[in-house]
């Protein structure tokens, strides 16, 4: 338990841009709301600021910090759902809920997302091919718009503005709380498998064959070896463990550690990239390793080194993540990789993963049928920004999407390509709403009410 | 478990009784605002609390207090720990022109507490076993010129409590005196924070072991323990020259 206060100066995960509201408003209760439509700069809410890039910054506009509507609703034990304000983070409910048999239906790489957030971003997670995204879960939400409508949004009430919310970066109104289904559990661990691969060709054969019998997939990868091959890395898949007897058994916490400040912008250079990298692959011996662990590490490797953001120094971070379809999808990789070997910019902890069929309800929801990888570039300047202006270019070409949550700098082009639907999602956006990430994509420019 | 806590739904109230419900305790929540305590009474049942019952009351009605507390022990069928909590962080610069405010500040801050404390007593100390605990303040420990009122009607309340502690120790019922820094709430919300404000959950939690471990006097965080010996210490000649 830490006595120390968050700084509600709103940042997002990689800090990168750097940027400031013009005001920052606290909401403490349900009952005690602002008046939207009083603010005369444009209103984003922000809880914890886990989205990577600018979708959770306003610059010159007020940022509605809403973590502060923490407290849970009902919670339905026998049929598995929670309602809960939308500031909850997904930790607070793994808390309360694991130790009862239940799960979140899914689970983004950090737990300490807020419900809005997971929502507002319809997060993916490893059981993506079984059970789409955060939003799939959603049964309902209380929608807080600037006219002061509260509306209550599910799949057969506002139906509209239900599926607009849903990966609507915040922009269509405050999400108040949400319902949601849970699943059921025997004990909190995961039996898992972790597979060595040594070519894009091979993950895709495990992936193929395992997808069916394995609920979370993921892979670790490293491209920057390989050659023709264009990858290793380590496949993990796992399923919620089914032995009673570990039922009571505490998974055990480990304390987590903090990086107390920034590290100088040149420790993660290539070098370390790459010692991490073959440590990484070589941390097991054989090619299959089988074993039973706590939900924690599986799902949330990260999650026990607070703010492991600042490894990258001062300059920040951007994160990459697109997907491409299966269909194609080789090629496309094939030239993603080239390019970002060529560029000589390390990436350090890369995911690789395959997308299911199930559609989500949100309009503007990003994952799709395909490979998706997740890429993290220290900022460098003009030369990152460069690099992945060449990425952006391949993945349209391919038909693919770069996500909005991660990203920090796509042009109002490709993100119109990227989201086809990104016109009929605008007239749901409510007018008092705007972000640094919509203003930029969109091509709202300037800070005017509509 | 059977707790009373009046000003239920303050940040640091919450933030220990969110550890108490874990334990599945049953609960007497008094506050001012039916909603907030109805957002406060479900998120507390969800975390495993056996028993919400709730009162509605402004604290600065002294004459209801006695039937608030005989409602919380009939309800309850007894109980086994108080948390008082409520409180308001006045404006000094209104309170020096308007003996009003000045009051009103006390009013709240002090003797309304004093006014529960009174009847409580009387009833642990016959009961003969417990635990009363009140949020204080650092504020008490000396007088500043930037927010004296409040730093006197807590410092007030904490010597009130160093007394009740000696009396009531007699008859074996712990009073705990928690004496918190600057806390991130919506009390303080519109106070500038510095490095050293501390999150109401880590302050719920370091409330939720002094009652346990039934202490007397805890700072939280800790760290304002010594900073808090060392603005003791500095003389009066020298103190009065100090912009705090």
């Amino acid at each position: 338990m830490s006595f120390l206060s968050k700084t509600n100066q709103p940042r997002s995960w990689g800090r990168y841009p750097k940027v400031t509201p013009a005001e920052v408003q606290s909401v403490f209760w349900r009952s005690e709301l602002p008046n939207i439509a009083d603010f005369e700069q444009p209103v984003l809410p922000y809880a914890y600021g886990r989205s990577y890039g600018d979708s959770c910054l306003n610059e010159g506009g007020v940022s509605l910090d809403v973590s502060h509507l923490r407290r849970f609703i009902s919670f339905d034990e026998d049929e598995g759902l929670l309602c809960c304000e939308a500031g909850v983070s997904l930790a607070e409910i793994l808390e309360l809920i694991v130790p009862r048999g239940w799960f979140i239906p899914v689970s983004p790489g950090t737990r300490f997302v807020s419900v809005g957030g997971a929502i507002a971003n319809d997060v993916h997670g490893k059981n993506h091919h079984k059970a789409g995204t955060f939003g799939c879960h959603v049964t309902r939400f209380e929608l807080l718009r600037s006219n002061g409508e509260r509306l209550i949004c599910s799949p057969h009430e506002n139906t509209n503005l239900f599926q607009a919310t849903i990966g609507g970066l915040g922009l269509t109104g405050v999400i108040l709380w949400a319902e949601f289904r849970l699943k059921p559990i025997v004990n909190p661990f995961i039996d898992m498998e972790r597979i060595q691969f040594s070519s894009l060709d091979e993950f895709l054969q495990i992936s193929a064959e395992t997808d069916q019998q394995y609920e979370y997939t993921m892979s670790w990868v490293d491209i920057l070896i390989g050659g023709q091959n264009l990858c290793r890395g380590i496949f993990m898949c796992g399923n919620n463990d089914q032995s009673r007897s570990l039922a009571s058994k505490k998974t055990g916490r480990k304390l987590p550690l903090t990086v107390p400040f920034d590290l100088p912008s040149f420790v993660l250079n290539s070098l370390t990239v790459k010692s991490f990298n073959e440590l990484f692959y070589h941390s097991q011996l054989s090619k299959r390793v089988h074993k039973v662990v706590p939900y924690e590490p599986f799902f949330y490797p990260l999650d026990s080194i607070h703010e492991w953001n600042r490894l990258y120094g001062k300059r920040g971070f951007l994160q990459y993540q697109f997907v491409v379809p299966f269909q194609d999808g080789f090629g496309a990789m094939r030239e993603i990789i080239g390019r970002i070997r060529r560029s000589g910019e390390g990436s350090f902890l890369t995911v690789l993963k395959t997308f299911g069929t199930i559609r989500s309800p949100g309009m503007l929801s990003f994952p799709r049928p395909g490979i998706t990888l997740a890429l993290d570039f220290a900022y460098g300047g003009q030369k990152t920004l460069q690099l992945l202006d060449e990425l952006d270019k391949v993945v349209r070409q391919s038909g693919g999407a770069v996500y909005p949550a991660k990203d920090a700098r796509m042009s109002a082009e490709n993100f119109q390509a990227f989201f086809p639907r990104w016109q009929e999602f605008a007239q749901y956006v409510d007018p008092h709403f705007s972000s640094s990430f919509w203003r930029r994509v969109s091509h709202a420019q300037k800070l005017v009410m509509v | 478990m059977r707790i009373l806590i009046v000003g239920a739904t303050s940040a640091i109230a919450h933030e220990t009784a969110k550890r108490f419900a874990k334990d599945g305790a049953e609960f007497f929540l008094v506050a001012r605002s039916p909603e907030k305590l109805e957002d406060t009474g479900n998120d507390l049942k969800v975390r495993g609390a056996k028993r919400i019952e709730t009162f509605l009351l402004d604290v600065t009605d002294f004459d209801r207090h006695q039937e608030m507390i005989e409602t919380a022990i009939s309800t309850l069928d007894g109980l086994d720990m108080v948390l008082i909590s409520h409180g308001t962080l006045g404006d000094q610069q209104k309170c020096q022109v308007s003996v009003s405010e000045t009051l009103k500040e006390f009013t709240t801050n002090c003797t309304s507490v004093i006014s529960l404390l009174t009847i409580l007593a009387g009833y642990f100390e016959q009961q003969k076993r417990g635990c009363i605990t009140v949020v204080s303040s650092v504020a008490g420990d000396r007088g500043r010129q930037s927010n004296y009122v409040y730093g006197a009607a807590k410092g007030a309340l904490s010597v009130f409590l160093q007394g009740l502690r000696n009396r009531l120790s007699k008859a074996g019922v712990a009073v705990v005196t928690v004496k918190p820094g600057l806390i991130d709430t919506p009390m303080t919300a519109s106070v500038k924070k510095g490095l050293l404000a501390a999150s109401a959950q880590g302050v719920g939690e370091g409330i939720y072991r002094a009652m346990k471990n039934r202490k007397e006097v805890v700072y939280l965080p800790w760290y304002w323990r010594p900073i808090m010996l060392i603005v003791r210490s500095i003389p009066e000649p020298v103190f009065k020259r100090l912009s705090l």
